[in-house]
């Protein structure tokens, strides 16, 4: 990526000041568009470094049940991909944190690959996290092929062999998705191990810097894995706050109170 | 361009799971490892004499083949036109096609030294012959299935559950195959060290169209030998009904170099061509990724998945498999669909004329057979796919069968 974007400005910036990133996700318009504007806000005052914002499909395969009702909820609520830009849009108006959209493949195919790079950048996101799009067959499609917009980011797992995350990091923008164990979003409740091992062994391929998620929920998870990395993501702990104020209450204060001491614990490192 | 071993058929995707424009590998980076492993044993388990010669075994002592290409005189006689044959998959132990697959993919998980299987199923027919191979092969087992199938399909539940697997309710979306499947993959996710994923179509990531369609290319072989022997020549038209299409793509490919004969899938009509109503992705599908693979399937402008509908669950999925969509994009093969009510009319009609009740899947074939027969030649020769029997379905057509006042099909 020739420039530099909000992403990699965010890292430089967390590398000068030698401190972890820390990377919320929510589904977006859950539960429904306004109400997910004042989330992302209440994320922002927390200081979360990016916010990662799931683009509802009707066919989750790789998340688990709470980020299926998400995305569900949001479906529900009348969600599509414009809206979702238009949502990024308004919150570009008051805020300068890096958004990246993590979705599937087929709501943007449907938009049309290119287009929705080109209308996603001007709406403010900046990166792009395609979970069933791997890298070979974005290069074997050219109607997946596009130059321009978003960092695309990488899922390393733990079954990626040492010869392909050499590979994977090759194109890696923004930072690398560490995932941290085998399963999908949202079921584990405990650190798997080899953490530091895995994303030691990237950060020898590569100067991206390493992001971790899946099975970090507390405070005290967020701190161990910021020590051995460069950004701790929280997805589903967080959904589960919007969960459950999602027919009544004040979604958006939960959230920002349950994300303050993940932020705190991270920035202590 | 790569040879098919055990045929001449050129396949020029044959190595990496491309046909054309469609298939490939949309999976998350956790299951490309797992999917590279089995791909690469599967091609040595091709090149491997004593594992192909325990396979042939396997499907001639504990399946039951060969099934015989069997002559349907009543209902050529009936039809009044081309003569009809029944590729008879539905005598096949288990009562359907579906073990094909299962016993290949069995002997391949257990190459991979993988102790625990999961599968999906739909009607019923490939999550009972999975748990069949997982009780010969003293496998742990576990099926997913959604809950509106379990209903429709109830007896198959309990012959699961009998042969000693788990099955798994799925609630989410309408609860149907494509939710199975994803459910299916959410396993397999969490479990890739230890579990073979036996997905039961020719769908999926790559190597399972591939593979699923090479277990089932012995219907196609069968049929073109055994043809020869009842007509000396080969037919003008194969018939098969599609979901994800494995049994259609197993008697389609053996004779896709044959260019006098011609093949025709049969889609799911449901309630007919409306938004919702129906499982025919080649009416008013469009092309995405789903599951795996890139294909034609049912959505709206968003890329959201349509709803769909069939009275067969085997048929209600709203993709097609990638090789059915190659075949359809060259024009080698067509598409067509039949109504829920045509196929119910047609399980009737075999049953009455030939003695066998066929699957809902399998009336959609005959079905489309009914409205074609007749306008063709007496000499002209049909071969039909009868993928499976129609024992699950009693229940629920006598249901749809019955209408006010009779009290008796």
């Amino acid at each position: 990526m020739s420039f530099e974007n909000r992403i990699d400005q965010r890292f430089a910036l967390l590398r000068e000041t030698g401190k972890r990133a820390f990377i919320s996700y929510v589904c977006a318009g859950d539960p429904e568009i306004d109400r997910c504007l004042d989330i992302l806000r209440a994320l922002d005052r927390t200081g979360v470094d990016v916010i990662e914002m799931g683009l509802p499909f009707s066919d989750p395969m790789a998340d688990g049940v709470v980020n299926q009702m998400a995305a569900h909820r949001a479906l529900e609520a009348g969600v599509t991909v414009p809206k979702v830009l238009d949502l990024v849009r308004r919150f570009r108006l008051q805020s300068e944190t890096p958004i990246v959209l993590f979705t599937y493949l087929n709501p943007i195919y449907a938009y049309g690959f290119s287009a929705f790079h080109a209308d996603a950048a001007a709406a403010g996101v900046d990166g792009l996290l395609l979970l069933d799009l791997p890298p070979e067959e974005a290069k074997r499609n050219c109607e997946l092929m596009t130059e321009s917009g978003l960092c695309q980011i990488r899922l390393i797992a733990p079954t990626t062999p040492e010869e392909r995350m050499k590979k994977l990091v090759t194109t890696a923008e923004g930072f690398v998705y560490y995932v941290s164990r085998e399963g999908v979003t949202g079921t584990q409740t405990s650190l798997a191990d080899g953490i530091s091992e895995n994303v030691a062994a990237i950060k020898r391929y590569t100067s991206v810097p390493v992001a971790v998620g899946f099975g970090i929920s507390t405070p005290e998870q967020a701190a161990t894995v910021a020590r051995t990395s460069d950004g701790v993501i929280v997805g589903s702990a967080i959904v589960r706050i919007v969960a459950e104020h999602a027919t009544q209450g004040d979604a958006a204060s939960a959230v920002e109170a349950f994300v303050k001491p993940l932020v705190e614990a991270v920035k202590s490192v | 361009m790569s040879q098919h071993p055990d045929s001449t058929v050129p396949d020029p995707y044959f190595a990496d799971g491309h046909f054309g424009e469609f298939g490939g590998s949309f999976v998350p980076e956790t299951l490309i490892t797992a999917l590279e492993e089995l791909s690469s044993e599967y091609f040595r388990s091709k090149e491997d004499a004593v594992h192909q010669e325990q396979l042939a075994h396997l499907l001639r002592e504990y399946c039951g083949r060969e099934t015989p290409l069997y002559f349907a005189e009543r209902l050529t006689e009936k039809l009044g036109g081309a003569r009809i044959y029944l590729k008879r998959e539905d005598l096949l132990h288990t009562g359907a096609h579906k073990i094909n697959n299962a016993i290949g993919q069995v002997l391949l998980a257990k190459r991979l030294g993988k102790k625990r299987v999961i599968a999906e199923t739909g009607a019923g027919q490939h999550g009972v012959a999975t748990a069949t191979v997982a009780a010969r092969f003293g496998m742990e087992c576990v099926v997913y299935m959604g809950a509106i199938d379990m209903e429709r399909q109830h007896l198959n539940v309990v012959r699961m559950q009998l042969l000693g697997a788990e099955v798994r309710p799925v609630e989410a979306g309408q609860k149907t195959l494509k939710e199975a499947v994803n459910e299916a993959l959410r396993d397999w996710v969490t479990n890739v060290r230890t579990t073979h994923y036996i997905l039961g179509s020719a769908l999926g990531p790559h190597p399972y169209p591939t593979m699923v369609r090479d277990f089932h290319r012995v219907i196609g072989i069968e049929a073109r030998r055994q043809i020869q022997e009842h007509e000396g020549r080969l037919p003008d038209l194969l018939v098969a009904c599609v979901g994800g299409g494995s049994n259609a793509i197993g008697l389609f490919h053996p004779f896709l170099d044959d260019p006098a004969v011609s093949m025709v899938g049969v889609e799911a009509g449901g309630h007919g061509i409306i938004r919702g109503q129906h499982a025919a992705r080649f009416q008013g599908g469009r092309l995405g990724v789903l599951q795996g693979t890139k294909t034609w399937l049912l959505a709206d402008e968003d890329g959201q998945i349509d709803l769909t509908h069939s009275i067969s669950a085997g048929l209600d999925y709203a993709a097609v498999g990638p090789e059915h969509a190659f075949l359809q994009s060259t024009g080698r093969a067509t598409y067509t669909y039949v109504t829920d009510e045509e196929a119910l009319t047609a399980f009737r009609e075999l049953a009455r004329t030939e003695g066998i009740i066929p699957a809902l899947e399998s009336s959609h074939a005959v079905a489309h057979v009914c409205k074609v027969a007749p306008a063709m030649h007496e000499d002209q020769i049909i071969v039909v796919g009868l993928s499976g029997r129609g024992d699950k379905d009693v229940e629920q057509a006598a249901r749809y069968l019955l209408t006010d006042g009779e009290k008796s099909l």
